[in-house]
């Protein structure tokens, strides 16, 4: 079990490995992990988990209603979820069922609502149902004026990306996978191994060195399809990255909103939307915007503008609350509609691209979709049969529905550092910060301190907490938390 | 689970107007006063500004914070360090979480002095990465002066007000060169000799007019600020450091989950000349109330509410019926601002978003005009603009919302 961040790799080659650390490459790891005789390797560029579109996305548990009957997507996405609310509810992943709630604002979306309904039910949503005006009133108070009915999703849920991806992460780096971060692969391409000269394997170089593999999986992301024309010198599809900015709205903006607030989908994309979150503010977002720049997580101040205006339709109140925090994320889009998984069994190689807004949703049921693949593709090289179950492992709490360390009386009884609140506007204490520096994954930065604890990140944004919280995380990380 | 206790009077903020507050309860025998400090020692924020000005010549902001501290605890206030107070279990009765476990404070009156903030980058929404390095004066003065921390080497300064020079000292004790004071307005709302001290430092520092940031750039730290000019122009700033100083916001949210009224203008509590809030037996005072005025201002609200909350303990019924005070624009808001019959002197306090030449403010109510009072001066945003209170029993209880305006 170990977690690298610099220095040399190791030499000895690997069985398998899984090229980023999103939620779907971390998902692949954990299941590989389910083979404890495989030698399994995830690498990511990043210095953190989940770094990428992993962590900046609407952070929503679909139901699939509304993807594309019959693709690979929609039956993952369906999957999927059902496996990750579970998955979910063991770990300890915050998970609410809020529901969502497609609102049409006009008649033509009105009349758009009968199809959705239907698609939703050859998707397998059968609880949906079309609800009129007054009803989405009654259960939605301050929505702005025009509605004239919705289709009402119960399925749908919120939840933490961020404990996702490390929950994936913590469970496979302690079933024995190598997980090296700062590990971008440079370049790819075969080895032939001295020693044998028939089997040949992958040769990755990175800037801490190189990796040997015998199998490799690219779960990339918005590099995915670099990483295939790279290896294959060919590529099934280019990904065009789709900026999407978001606005969190102050915790005390929650009691605004019960549902996901959904748009109709048109042609433009899917649209905005206003939606809680599980650490209990609420989300207004995203834009939908094609670019080039790989790199272009920066928000823009048209971006916010463009949110700003369309929020004031749909929740009029919430354009008067405090903003704590804008981000943007950039989708993994390509020129397909459905996902881009493709075996490669001369080269040993999977590519597990396009996956869009819904990999979190999916990414359990691609990890088996991917691992099944693998054991099609390697035949007798790789022994894939009778998986074992994992040692359970018990998530943190960030979400603001299940009971948080500053509430709870008898962990502080056991321990004060839990009753010791460092970030007041997210109420995070000193133990769980401990916690988070002294973990099996631990944070590289001060940003991925914020995404397995929530401190610094309420309306403050570290007015009151900043330099404590960096403190104490300079101060774990000279006397060598497990780094 | 949590313990139950109970006090005559519960001070939420050790800041001044908080700790103020409890020295003076606690020596006029108000019964048991507590101040909850949600942070390890109490004093609020001038525990991390190191800079005069606190008093006489010479005292510092940790010093201030100290002789508060040991006032309160001297008159027989206790003083709970490290606790916070969480929300609500009844009207007047407050959750807490500290080391020692939960408990729920019933207590006879409640004096919110929560202080104030300064909205961050992301709440001002300025646009652009995320990268390292982006502070508030609040964050840079704890980082500097109670943990010495690494800074950076290049700063820019958003702002151009008291605190933005705070910022600027801050940073120059760090060691850190900045590069240049950025307001939005035309001029910086401080006296000569503060500006200058800008200027005349080495190197000097300039400070540039009428612009904004609009986009921060860099990719984990940050390596330049967009700047862009009233007329459109626009530059980049290259730094690896910037303080978004002012803009500040009373920390209200204690009192809104209590369902405490708020004033639209202010942000913070609405409170009345004897600083009494909408609900019953809850006070409010300090920069909570009104973000933000200087820490004597604050300590000395907390004196004066200290009879308010006597008189209340005493029996003196509590108001119903209040006639909300507004402020009208180019006025931001007004501080006290609901009056209540029976209520009498007192000073509000106001803030302008233009600077104004020596403006008339005139106090109306229905069309009937209350009181006109000439200012001295300038009235400059994000400084104190302030208006005797002679008026205030002038009110007709029965009428409509009493509006202050330039005239």
């Amino acid at each position: 079990m170990s977690v690298t961040t610099k220095g040399p790799l190791p030499s000895e080659p690997y069985d398998v490995t899984v090229v980023g650390a999103g939620v779907v490459g971390t998902a692949i790891a954990r299941e590989l992990a389910r083979h404890p005789r495989l030698r399994v390797a995830l690498v990511e560029a990043s210095g953190d988990v989940g770094d990428g579109t992993s962590k900046a996305n609407t952070a929503i548990l679909h139901t699939g209603f509304d993807a594309v009957p019959g693709s690979l997507e929609a039956r993952l996405v369906r999957e999927g979820s059902r496996r990750l609310a579970a998955y979910a509810a063991e770990t300890g992943i915050p998970v609410e069922p809020v529901g969502a709630l497609l609102i049409a604002w006009d008649e033509e979306q009105l009349a758009a609502l009968p199809g959705l309904l239907q698609k939703a039910e050859r998707n397998g949503c059968t609880d949906a149902r079309i609800i009129g005006a007054d009803e989405v009133r009654a259960r939605e108070p301050h929505l702005g004026d025009g509605v004239l009915g919705a289709l009402d999703v119960p399925g749908e849920s919120i939840i933490c990306p961020w404990t996702t991806t490390l929950a994936h992460a913590t469970q496979a780096v302690r079933a024995g996978v190598d997980l090296h971060l700062n590990c971008a692969v440079e370049q790819a391409g075969p080895a032939r191994s001295p020693d044998d000269d028939t089997a040949t394997r992958h040769e990755l170089t990175t800037p801490r060195g190189v990796i040997n593999t015998r199998h490799l999986i690219n779960a990339a992301g918005l590099h995915a399809d670099v990483l295939d024309r790279r290896l294959l010198g060919r590529g099934e599809f280019t990904v065009t990255p789709r900026r999407g900015q978001l606005i969190v709205f102050d915790k005390l903006a929650r009691d605004l909103v019960s549902h996901i607030l959904l748009p109709v989908p048109t042609a433009l994309g899917k649209g905005v939307l206003v939606a809680p979150t599980v650490y209990g503010n609420v989300l207004l977002g995203p834009t939908a915007e094609e670019l080039d720049d790989k790199r272009a997580t920066g928000t823009t101040e048209d971006g916010l503008a463009g949110l700003r205006a369309k929020g004031r339709r749909i929740l009029p109140a919430l354009l008067d609350e405090e903003v704590t925090t804008v981000y943007a994320g950039l989708r993994a889009a390509t020129e397909h509609d459905d996902y881009q998984i493709h075996a490669s069994p001369k080269e040993r190689y999977i590519t597990v691209g396009g996956i869009r807004s819904t990999g979190l949703t999916a990414s359990m049921a691609i990890a088996e979709h991917v691992v099944g693949l693998l054991a099609e593709t390697a035949g007798p090289d790789l022994d894939l049969t009778a998986p074992k179950d994992l040692d359970p492992v018990a998530m943190p709490n960030l979400g603001e529905a299940f009971p948080r360390p500053y509430q709870r009386a008898d962990l502080i009884a056991t321990d004060p550092a839990y009753g010791s609140i460092v970030c007041h506007c997210e109420r995070v204490t000193r133990g769980e910060i401990r916690d988070a520096l002294i973990s099996t994954v631990p944070p590289g930065s001060l940003d991925g301190l914020r995404r397995r604890t929530r401190a610094r990140g309420g309306r403050c944004q570290g007015f009151y907490c900043g330099a404590a919280v960096r403190e104490l995380f300079d101060g774990w990380g000279e006397s060598g938390a497990t780094r | 689970m949590r313990r139950r206790r109970s006090v005559d009077v519960l001070v939420v903020g050790g800041g001044p107007a908080g700790l103020a507050a409890a020295a003076r309860l606690a020596a006029s025998g108000a019964g048991t006063v507590e101040v909850l400090e949600r942070e390890a020692r109490a004093g609020g924020v001038p525990r991390h500004c190191h800079h005069g000005g606190f008093g006489r010549w010479g005292v510092t902001g940790p010093q201030y914070a100290e002789s508060l501290v040991e006032a309160a605890l001297g008159a027989g206030a206790a003083v709970r360090t490290g606790v916070s107070a969480t929300g609500w279990a009844g009207p007047l009765a407050v959750e807490t979480t500290g080391p020692h476990g939960l408990e729920q404070i019933t207590a006879r009156a409640v004096v919110l002095a929560t202080g104030a903030r300064e909205r961050p980058r992301t709440a001002r929404l300025v646009s652009g990465t995320r990268p390292a390095g982006v502070y508030t004066t609040g964050e840079l003065q704890q980082a500097v002066n109670i943990y010495r921390q690494e800074i950076g080497t290049r700063a820019v300064v958003v702002g151009a007000e008291p605190v933005s020079y705070a910022a600027l000292s801050a940073l120059r004790r760090a060691g850190v060169r900045v590069v240049a004071l950025v307001t939005e307005e035309a001029r910086a709302q401080v006296g000569p000799g503060r500006a200058a001290v800008a200027r005349l430092g080495v190197p000097s520092v300039p400070l540039l007019t009428e612009a904004s940031v609009t986009e921060l750039l860099g990719r984990g730290r940050l390596s330049g600020v967009r700047l862009r000019r009233h007329d459109g122009r626009e530059r980049v700033l290259a730094c690896d450091t910037v303080v978004f100083t002012g803009d500040f916001v009373p920390d209200h949210e204690l009192a809104r989950r209590g369902g405490v009224l708020l004033d639209p203008g202010t942000r913070g509590p609405a409170v009345d000349p004897s600083f009494r809030t909408a609900t019953p037996g809850v006070f409010a005072v300090g920069s909570g109330v009104h973000a933000v005025e200087p820490a004597r201002v604050a300590a000395g609200e907390g004196v004066r509410v200290a009879g308010s909350v006597r008189r209340h303990l005493g029996g003196e019924g509590w108001p119903g019926g209040a006639v909300p005070l507004v402020a009208d624009a180019p006025l931001r808001w007004v501080a006290p601002n609901r009056l209540v019959p029976g209520a009498s002197g007192g000073r509000f306090v106001l803030r302008t978003a233009e600077a104004l030449i020596c403006p008339v403010l005139v106090v109306r109510q229905d069309g009937r005009c209350l009181y006109r009072q000439r200012a001295l001066g300038a009235a400059l945003p994000n400084r104190g603009l302030y208006l005797s209170g002679s008026w205030v029993g002038k009110v007709d209880a029965g009428g409509g919302p009493v509006r202050v305006a330039v005239g």
